[in-house]
């Protein structure tokens, strides 16, 4: 095995939080399968970035710089790691599953005539080969997933699929890199981050919350939630399509666009639990599902559950309270 | 301006869904099937687009005869012609043998822009977009809320981590994956039902698109997710589901 290279989400000099996650999946992978782990860092003026990955045990931090990754480009990105790894070979090329990596490491796996599985919550060795554990339908159902044909091998890791504090620490050292880019290689133009609003609900306060999500139907059935949450003294929140539809503001919506929270009791009403919801409020201490279909993911976090109708339950469950 | 738009098949959100006998895939003998999700966000972006600066909205799709259905509604709400690439029950092998496929299918189009919803609901790759623009040799932008015109091409709004967004310029054509909920969905109008019945669908078997292809990436086998914490599930008369779980909450998990 030639090795596995970890490629580590940097803006600013600051490490993206899921990047060590990464890093410790490629030591991890590199230790099971006898190889030698390698990290990257792209941009402009990493040394000092490249200098803290050189803190854990790896054979090299690459750091790749040049003026035309100053700022995040899928093509600066892809060119730039296309050449580290054409020059260097590595068997598996792990990256942390971001917003980031989703634009880009599909199209670098393609330039490399390979495909990337994405998303990865787990994995494991058989016969000196991997298996890698990514889901379906939403999370509904797992599929074990192998590679076919030559390496080099890409995969991107779940949030929270790795653990960064089982990372080992050393002493590597770091080859920077200069790759020849052009800026005509690089077709788009970003501009500057900019949030939208400002959020005057403090979610992340609040000892209860109810969330609603699309099991609700209708606008106006959101009046029967609320009143669950009004017995029980709750923040009202919501998944995602839920505020996208207006139905309640954008500051109330929980997960990984949305905010995260960790009440001491999460009740989830009429939500499916997808992954996108579940890194929001999967911290909460006591969570409780409400939803009609048996197999929804959101009973595999839940430590209460009632399978049932939400319409018949969530009355039911207002009454019971009152007593 | 000629907008295609990849809209993929799905079962219906409220399906229940049950492996088959293989472990290979779901049973899929019994579902009822709908627009896979954002697919029909990327629509709307490409009407709206469409209405804005004229021009012409091809939808392409590859799946079995059944997909058939999906086409029509996207030609009921407005598309104006689409492409069928007629594929096997279970569809190619992997999202670069399929994008290869619709770049393929696509050869003769020379679309000024692509829209692929950023994830599908059953594979869930969210992938098949941004091969396919490296397929077309096309720049890209992924999780797009809104297009806008700008110069000879387009600013789009990118959603990123944690409530952040970015506008990012790009020339013409390109290709960018749509996020859903941005905007409100149009309703299929009578007339518009009616007028799909004469729109072009050209049907082309994969096989004449260089077929199933070899895979890079293998699924071997679809389960049920082991349960990870010990929930205590309560079904039966909701009256009495929910006085058991009022009563957990107050002396075992001790939460109200
Ligand atoms: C990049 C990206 C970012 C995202 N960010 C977020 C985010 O921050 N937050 C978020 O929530 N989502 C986010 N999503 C969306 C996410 O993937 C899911 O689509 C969304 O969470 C689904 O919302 P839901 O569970 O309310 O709806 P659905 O998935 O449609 O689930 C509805 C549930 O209600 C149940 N139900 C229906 N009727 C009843 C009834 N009568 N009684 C009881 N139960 C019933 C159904 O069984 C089903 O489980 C994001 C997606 C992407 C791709
Ligand atoms: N069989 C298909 N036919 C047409 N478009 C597809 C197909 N599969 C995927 N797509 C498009 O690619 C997007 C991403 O799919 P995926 O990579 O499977 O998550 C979808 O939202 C569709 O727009």
């Amino acid at each position: 095995m030639s090795g596995v290279l970890a490629v580590l989400e940097q803006r600013d000099g600051v490490l993206h939080k899921s990047a060590l996650e990464a890093l410790a999946a490629a030591q991890q992978v590199g230790a099971e399968l006898g190889g030698k782990v390698f990290a990257a860092v792209l941009g402009s003026g990493v040394d000092a970035v490249a200098q803290t990955v050189a803190g854990y045990k790896l054979e090299k931090v690459h750091a790749i710089d040049h003026e035309l990754l100053k700022q995040y480009t899928p093509d600066g990105y892809t060119a730039a790691l296309k050449a580290l790894i054409e020059a260097h070979r590595p068997e598996y090329v792990l990256f942390p599953h971001t917003y980031q990596v989703r634009d880009f490491a599909p199209k670098l796996a393609t330039a490399l005539n390979r495909v990337l599985v994405s998303d990865l919550i787990a994995h494991r060795v058989e016969n000196g080969a991997l298996v890698l554990v990514r889901q379906l339908f939403q999370g509904k159902f797992n599929a074990d997933v192998r590679f076919a044909g030559e390496p080099p091998y890409f995969a991107s890791i779940q949030a929270g699929a790795f653990r960064a504090d089982k990372l080992e620490v050393g002493s590597a050292p770091v080859e920077k890199t200069v790759p020849e880019l052009k800026a005509d290689q690089v077709r788009t133009r970003p501009l500057e981050l900019f949030r939208e609003s400002q959020r005057a609900v403090d979610l992340g306060a609040a000892q209860i919350i109810v969330s609603v999500g699309r099991g609700i139907k209708e606008a106006e059935n959101i009046a029967v939630v609320r009143k669950l949450a009004e017995a029980l003294g709750a923040e009202l929140a919501a998944s995602r399509p839920i505020c996208d539809n207006g139905w309640l503001p954008m500051e109330r919506q929980v997960g990984s666009s949305g905010q995260t929270v960790a009440p001491k009791l999460y009740v989830a009403v009429g939500i499916s639990g997808a992954i996108q919801h579940l890194v929001g409020m999967k911290g909460s201490k006591t969570i409780v599902a409400i939803n009609k279909d048996p197999e929804a993911p959101i009973f595999e976090v839940a430590d209460y559950g009632i399978v049932g109708d939400l319409f018949e339950v969530v009355p039911a469950l207002v009454e019971a309270l009152k007593k | 301006m000629k907008i295609v738009v990849a809209i993929k098949q799905a079962p219906s959100r409220d399906s229940q869904l049950k492996v088959n006998a293989s472990g290979s895939w779901i049973d899929d003998a019994d579902l009822a099937w709908e627009i896979n999700e954002p697919d029909a966000y990327a629509l709307e972006a490409g009407l709206q687009l469409k209405e804005k600066l004229t021009g012409e909205v091809v939808v392409l799709c590859a799946g079995p005869e059944r997909a058939g259905q999906t086409i029509r509604e996207a030609l009921a709400k407005g598309a104006d012609r689409a492409i069928h690439i007629e594929t096997e029950k279970y569809g190619p092998a992997d999202p670069l043998v399929l994008a290869r496929m619709m770049a393929r299918a696509l050869e003769a189009e020379k679309p000024d822009l692509v829209l692929t919803g950023l994830q599908s609901d059953d594979l869930g790759y969210g992938q098949t977009g941004v091969i396919l623009a490296e397929v077309m040799g096309l720049p890209h932008a992924t999780i797009i809320m809104n297009i806008e015109p700008s110069g000879g091409g387009i600013k789009v709004k990118r959603e990123l981590e944690d409530g952040w967004f970015q506008h990012v310029e790009m020339p013409l054509p390109a290709l960018l994956t749509i996020q859903s909920g941005a905007t409100k969905l149009r309703y299929a109008t009578l007339m518009g039902i009616k007028k799909a019945k004469t729109r072009e669908v050209r049907r082309v078997a994969a096989a004449e698109l260089g077929g199933a292809g070899e895979a890079s990436i293998r699924l071997e086998r679809i389960y049920t997710p082991e349960k990870t914490k010990q929930s205590q599930i309560f079904d039966g008369p909701a009256k009495e589901a929910a006085a058991k779980l009022v009563e957990k909450l107050r002396f075992e998990a001790r939460a109200i």
